[in-house]
């Protein structure tokens, strides 16, 4: 359990890594911009490359790094609740709703808001129907709830399939991006910022509570947690953190499942710092996964998600070879 | 005069469409100890459960400090019993020193962090199940008796004047057993904590005890001193087995025929 000061250095150095992490996202790309060329657009001195830098790639970089802050928060959540170390964001079926949502605006050929919208209605459908299901007979237990929302999760699955192999060709392309997870095609930045930041401001006050949750529910019942109370809370804010993530960005893989895994490896399982550290790292991550997405054979961009999974499989098939001590 | 620790009013307990227990009224006064035996499945975990507040029970009230418990908040709950239950599963890893600190978690305000002192409370309480030097052991690693007496360790810290606890010498060897066993019995002594236990052997029972409830399983229960209640008569007919007592210098002891 680290101390209240280590914690506080953990961040500090973790908030060093958003800062470099954002530095690379606006000198790197087609046109590389110095790095004195982008202070100079950040504190307003306007030269060619401004408006590049502060119209094209702050705007995606902050998507980028809300985004996997809160795919990182919310599997962080996700483990927790579930008490299952290989449960993600998506393990409930919040990102095949989205999916199924933004599949058929897709395949209709709707506008780019037309598809975040129907995403996130997707999304919050998927979280009252396996909320529903599962709570059912009021029991609620993990595997109930995990059951169900893999059930749903496969259910949308099959329709997103569906909805793929009917779909006109031309429209497939971008389908696929959207499915595989997309920072080009994210209107608004700001929804999915504003959602990391309420989403750790109301989670981070229960920090000490989820460490006990996760070592049972009666345990932490008996040692003075209402837990019926916070197993709803933290299931809605982790829902609603993947949903305005999915919305913003398609479902972009293993940030959420290996980021969480990373920071308890580097700094051990107290929420309280877990929490805020997982959002920082998963933030950094995804901004230089996008970067990269973006160059590595620009001007073609790759999915991000593709580039994530890629660095995420041999990471976390290392983790878990690892873990017996 | 201080209200019992504990006390229940015409208290039902159902498991399922089951009751096991009904129009069960006991109390329990400071430094007294409850040992509480019954065949599998007859409802003690369940019954230790609805006392600590854990479950809803199905009639009737468990009072702490004269007051009901199902009307408290948890962690008013959690300063005034401590609960050991019967199954530990751990799917994170964490350090033994770790577990032991979120014993003190009811006695810490939201935004507190954990302090020298509580870490002084979580290493004496290691020290006194025996598992002190291993604060920084990973739980993984403990073995079943071992990670027994953490979660008793953890109970210490808590500092709860009513201890309930479901089996608590599972996985323990016998000198643990009897450590364990002497340490309540301390406690309870010197302190006047209140302990309730779930226990298998009667012979235990009557001698750190002071009272026993018997559990039948079909709402049927018997509750005095352990002199009167433990015998081979009643405890062969709890268990459906043929039991021979045997008393020596004030213990006794039952052999199976």
């Amino acid at each position: 359990m680290p101390t209240r000061q280590r914690a506080l250095l953990i961040l500090l150095t973790l908030c060093l890594l958003a800062v470099g992490s954002f530095g690379m996202a606006l000198m790197a790309g087609s046109l590389r911009v110095p790095p004195g060329e982008v202070l100079g657009a950040l504190f307003g001195q306007g030269q060619d490359s401004a408006e590049i830098v502060l119209q094209l790639r702050l705007p995606r970089a902050i998507a980028a790094f809300a985004c996997g802050g809160l795919l990182a928060l919310a599997g962080a959540l996700m483990q927790v609740l579930l008490r299952n170390p290989l449960a993600d964001p998506y393990v409930l079926g919040i990102s095949g709703g989205a999916g199924v949502g933004a599949m058929f605006a897709l395949m209709l050929g709707l506008p780019l808001l037309a598809v975040d919208s129907l995403a996130f209605a997707g999304a919050l459908g998927a979280m009252f129907i396996v909320f529903g299901l599962a709570h059912g007979d009021g029991s609620w237990t993990q595997t109930r709830l995990l059951l169900t929302g893999v059930i749903v999760a496969a259910g949308c699955g099959a329709l997103v399939a569906l909805m793929l192999a009917i779909a006109d060709e031309n429209r497939l392309r971008g389908m696929l991006f959207w499915l595989m997870g997309d920072l080009g095609q994210s209107t608004q930045w700001w929804p999915a910022l504003l959602a990391l930041g309420v989403g750790l401001a109301l989670a981070t006050p229960f920090a000490r509570e989820l460490n006990l949750l996760a070592r049972g529910q009666m345990q932490a019942q008996a040692l003075g947690v209402a837990v019926g109370r916070l197993r709803w809370v933290i299931y809605l804010l982790a829902s609603l953190a993947t949903a305005a993530s999915v919305t913003t960005a398609g479902s972009i893989g293993f940030v959420g499942l290996v980021v969480p895994h990373l920071v308890r490896l580097a700094a051990g399982n107290d929420q309280r710092l877990l929490l805020p550290a997982s959002a920082l790292a998963g933030g950094s991550l995804l901004v230089l996964a996008d970067t990269a997405a973006r160059t590595i054979i620009a001007p073609q961009q790759l999915p991000v998600g593709v580039l994530t999974a890629l660095i995420g499989v041999p990471v976390f098939l290392f983790l878990l070879s690892r873990q017996p001590k | 005069m201080n209200p019992p620790l504990i006390e229940t009013r015409a208290l039902r307990v159902s498991i399922g469409e089951r009751t096991v227990i009904d129009r069960l009224d006991f109390s329990l006064a400071v430094g007294e100890r409850l040992a509480i035996l019954g065949r599998n499945g007859a409802g003690k975990s369940t019954l230790l459960s609805t006392l600590a507040g854990l479950r809803q029970p199905a009639g009737g009230a468990v009072l702490l400090d004269g007051e009901d418990a199902h009307l408290m908040p948890p962690r008013e709950i959690a300063l005034r019993r401590a609960w050991l239950g019967q199954f530990h599963n751990d799917p994170f890893g964490s350090t033994v020193l770790e577990t032991v600190l979120t014993g003190r978690h009811p006695h810490l305000g939201r935004w507190d962090w954990e302090t020298p002192n509580d870490a002084r409370l979580s290493r004496s309480a290691l020290a006194a199940v025996g598992l002190d030097g291993m604060e920084k052991r990973q739980i993984h690693t403990l073995s079943g008796g071992e990670r027994q007496r953490l979660a008793i360790a953890t109970l210490l810290v808590q500092a709860a004047p009513l201890y309930l606890l479901d089996e608590p010498l599972s996985h323990l060897d016998l000198n643990h057993q009897m450590a364990v066993l002497e340490l309540f019995a301390a406690t309870a002594r010197d302190c006047g904590a209140g302990v309730i236990m779930v226990l298998h052997d009667p012979a235990l029972a009557h001698r750190f005890c002071d009272r026993a409830l018997l559990i039948q399983g079909d709402c049927q229960t018997q509750c005095g001193t352990v002199d009167e209640i433990l015998t081979a008569t009643r405890l062969s007919e709890l268990y459906g087995y043929q039991l021979r007592q045997i008393d020596d210098a004030g213990r006794r002891c039952f052999i199976p025929e």
